[in-house]
């Protein structure tokens, strides 16, 4: 038998583009149910409308962030009884993106802006040469590894008060993924990579407020991500003034 | 809004203004001893090129460093986007700042 209330009051968001409402379900709880469980029972059971949008459940693939009582979480690795208030649940689409239907989000604006931060392999080998031997222990490739984890989930991006305030920001996953590529011995784009962050929208408008490394489901850290673009970037202004 | 030239500006000025605003607490409080006056403050800076020198560039470092600052929360708090308005309003309170900081410490060491 379970703690608490046996019944779960669920508040969906529902809507399309900018209108829409919360709408009220009744879901009964179960042991060891997730976020991505209720919204599935609602789906299944009560109405077959609901958008939402998931793939592996097993917090890999990434695709079903969604707000959950306020907070950006990876909904299939939520367990609800960590998260519920008083048998209560309020669900919504990310924050900080445009709403497609319901639970999903638009996400074009978040890899819209990781293709702007560069944050892409720039091959210096041609497939003729031989495999770059990276030294697991470098200092480079240790640092990368801090970062590598990402699964483009955007709970960072959801998280982000700046992303909120400042809509041409890149955002804490795009920066993350840049700082992997700076450390990237292999990577011959380091420079374009610097430009890429150093631009109106860039690393720089970052105001180190910690939400992206607080709310990270793979509790990566893009904020030290950033600040170490903000350091290179800094030592590229020095050496040769942008 | 911000890129890396604002960013070192802002960093940079904030640098100068550290040992300076340090100074100048330091000053208040050894000033304040047993009173204070306008005779008294004058009296230490009137036709003192050292603090000329040393309110210029304080004056001249905040003068950057709250500009820049101010663009950045009217920037957020209203969402704007115009780069050239954004351009135009840290050069204009820029400006203001160095001319009403110019005019008062010309008048307080060099007048």
């Amino acid at each position: 038998m379970l703690d608490g209330p046996q019944t779960l009051s669920v508040s969906i968001w529902r809507g399309t583009g900018t209108t829409g409402a919360f709408q009220s379900f009744e879901v009964p709880r179960q042991g060891s149910q997730t976020v991505l469980d209720v919204v599935s029972w609602i789906q299944q059971n009560l109405d077959p409308t609901l958008t939402y949008r998931y793939a592996c459940r097993v917090g890999m693939c990434g695709s079903c962030a969604m707000m959950v009582n306020g907070v950006p979480r990876w909904t299939c690795r939520t367990h609800v009884n960590k998260v519920d208030q008083g048998g209560a649940l309020t669900i919504g689409p990310l924050r900080n993106l445009p709403v497609i239907k319901d639970l999903a989000a638009d996400m074009d604006p978040f890899f819209e802006k990781w293709v702007k931060a560069e944050g892409l392999f720039h091959p210096a080998r041609t497939r003729h040469e031989e495999v770059a031997r990276v030294d697991p222990a470098s200092e480079a490739r240790r640092t990368a590894d801090r970062a590598i984890e990402c699964i483009n989930c955007s709970v960072c991006y959801a998280a982000c008060d700046t992303v909120a305030g400042n809509p041409d920001y890149l955002g804490p996953a795009a920066l993350n993924r840049a700082w992997s590529v700076v450390n990237d011995e292999r990577d011959a784009g380091r420079a374009e990579v610097l430009a890429a962050v150093s631009v109106s929208g860039g690393c720089h408008n970052c105001h180190s407020q910690g939400s992206c490394t607080r709310h990270c489901p793979n509790e990566l850290s893009p904020l030290d991500s950033i600040a170490g673009l903000k350091r290179e970037t800094a030592r590229s202004f020095w050496r040769k003034g942008r | 809004m911000l890129d890396l030239r604002l960013y070192m500006l802002q960093r940079l000025s904030a640098l100068v203004m550290a040992p300076l605003v340090l100074g100048h607490l330091a000053l208040m409080v050894y000033a304040v001893q047993g009173g204070i006056s306008a005779g008294e403050i004058l009296a230490r800076t009137q036709g003192s090129l050292g603090w000329a020198l040393y309110y210029g560039l304080f004056l001249v470092a905040a003068a950057i460093h709250a500009a820049i600052g101010l663009r950045v929360i009217l920037a957020e708090t209203l969402a704007l986007r115009s780069r050239a308005f954004l351009d135009l309003f840290t050069l204009a309170v820029g400006a203001v700042f160095l001319i009403l900081g110019l005019r008062a410490l010309h008048a307080v060491t060099l007048a």
